[in-house]
């Protein structure tokens, strides 16, 4: 059975529609990657399956269990986290205490376990040197990676992954491509949005194109990333990816 | 002498304020909510315990034991049912709405307690007091004042070393950040507002022990409660401390060169601090 299904998911903002029927499924430990040039919806799509803006129409389901009108809150605490393509740290609590939040709210453990759990992200995302750090002043890397420990702390069964990658070094982009791995490997599900295409590639199993908050391809990425219509709208980008 | 001990009873008496004005400074740094209604709280907490000790013939420090749960789970309603409603990215609606529940407040205790003023018997401890040499301290100012100081501790460690402290301190940086977070907001600043009447129902008892209020007494105890907030620096708890012990000096010095200063006095110390130091004595650091 499908973890995440969306099954026609509309939005618009006034005249502009940024979710056209979208209808797509994640399954159970798969890693679905999201391509599509800026403005096309992607990020939107995000915030509507997290419950941070309402769907005009089209229900979203999670593990069979329509969450269509949950509150964001709700979403998390049964198993949906995600991170930023601009990092949204809490600036005035200490990297370690971003991380607990995410473990005691989120994921709804203990103080003993959340701490445990926090320790062991911070500690497999670099940042346990800084954990007690104020989060406001880390650099552009480590709020990335802020990012992704604190979604992680929530313990979600589906990670939304938005640009993670974007603006990371050759080196940087490895390691965080063998932390998603290794993520996967513990049965996470994941949705990634990416520009880094190679990054991309190096997990995802399938791959849906978004243009026009409608999905216009899907299948196997490789495949995907050698058809038409992507070649055409990608032709701009292709460069750095 | 009489100066040093006038000294003394005003730090004392800046507890008292201290405890008015930390449940202001809580909901204010969690939800940025301003609390008009946060004065006539107070005075509705001290007729509560009155209504109880009366009622159960208790001592209005053991009525405590039921005006603090009551006063937390009227603030908790109170939030969820009605302020949260108000809440958004304007100040303004919540503001109005405080403003009114305030009136509503004062008329609803005219009608049911008349104009009369009330006091508190707590019996012998009122005028139970200590001798340290030729300083004369009472018991209950004192009291109060530990109090005080143990509630400010108390929210600080909360508010640093708690998982709920960490979830208001994630609310009030982000709000739709701490929701994706799992945090459900009208939750958080149902907690929070149900915190600030439990310190404010502290408050109150102790103001109805210390002096006679009426109905319309809220007003001037927001004011002090603003004062001691603003002169300690916002978001900062020992600040209010020591803005409320400030403010406590400043009145009984002013009521020593005239009786009719005590007031004044207060509110001069307030302006010329916010003249020197916009942003109070001791802004906190992150601010």
């Amino acid at each position: 059975m499908a973890i995440l299904e969306l099954s026609g998911v509309r939005k618009a903002f006034g005249a502009i529609t940024v979710a056209d029927d979208q209808s797509w499924s994640l399954e159970e430990g798969e890693a679905l990657g999201v391509i599509g040039p800026n403005g096309a919806g992607k990020t939107t799509m995000f915030n509507l399956v997290t419950g941070t803006l309402p769907v005009d129409g089209g229900t979203i389901r999670l593990s069979g269990e329509d969450i269509t009108q949950w509150p964001a809150a709700r979403r998390c605490r049964a198993g949906l986290a995600r991170s930023f393509q601009v990092p949204q740290p809490f600036g005035g609590m200490t990297i370690f205490e971003n991380a607990f939040v995410a473990a005691t709210q989120g994921a709804g453990l203990g103080v003993d376990e959340a701490e445990a759990l926090c320790l062991d992200v911070l500690d497999r995302t670099g940042l346990l040197r800084k954990a007690n750090t104020m989060a406001g002043g880390l650099t552009l890397l480590e709020r990335k990676r802020l990012e992704l420990a604190r979604a992680m702390c929530a313990r979600p069964r589906v990670l939304l992954l938005d640009e993670i990658a974007g603006g990371l070094t050759e080196h940087e982009c490895k390691s965080l491509i063998e932390t998603i791995n290794r993520l996967r490997a513990t049965g996470i599900s994941i949705v990634w949005i990416e520009h880094v295409v190679h990054a991309l590639l190096a997990v995802v199993d399938r791959l849906i194109v978004i243009d026009f908050g409608r999905k216009i391809a899907e299948g196997e990425p490789r495949a995907i990333m050698d058809s038409r219509e992507v070649r055409e709208i990608y032709l701009g980008i292709e460069a750095d990816a | 002498m009489d100066w040093i001990n006038a000294i003394i009873q005003g730090a004392l008496l800046g507890g008292l304020y201290a405890l008015f004005a930390a449940g202001l400074s809580l909901i204010f740094g969690v939800m940025r909510l301003v609390n008009i209604a946060h004065g006539d709280l107070i005075v509705l907490s001290a007729y509560v315990a009155l209504t109880t000790s009366v009622g159960l013939g208790l001592n209005p420090l053991l009525a405590l034991v039921i005006v603090v749960p009551v006063m937390a789970a009227f603030g908790y309603a109170l939030q969820r049912l009605i302020l949260n409603r108000t809440m958004g990215d304007d100040l303004l609606p919540p503001l109005l709405v405080t403003f009114g529940l305030s009136v509503i407040i004062q008329n609803a205790l005219l009608m049911g307690y008349s104009a009369d003023p009330q006091k508190l018997q707590a019996g012998p401890i009122e005028t139970a007091s200590v001798s340290l040499g030729p300083i004369t301290l009472g018991v209950m100012p004192v009291l109060v004042f530990a109090v005080a100081v143990a509630v400010i501790a108390g929210l600080q460690w909360m508010f640093y070393r708690t998982a709920l402290g960490r979830a208001f301190r994630a609310t009030s940086d982000r709000q739709d950040i701490a929701q994706l977070m799992g945090l459900n907001r009208a939750h958080v600043f149902g907690l929070a507002m149900a915190l600030s009447l439990a310190v404010t129902a502290l408050a109150g008892v102790f103001l109805g022990i210390r002096t006679s209020f009426d109905p319309a007494a809220g007003a001037s105890r927001l004011i002090f409660g603003f004062e001691a907030v603003i002169i300690g620096g916002l978001g900062n708890l020992w600040g209010t401390l020591g803005g409320g012990v400030i403010l406590g000096i400043a009145q009984t010095l002013g009521a020593k060169i005239n009786p009719g200063y005590q007031i004044l006095a207060g509110h001069l110390v307030f302006l010329l601090i916010l003249a020197i130091r916009p942003r109070g004595l001791f802004p906190r650091m992150d601010g």
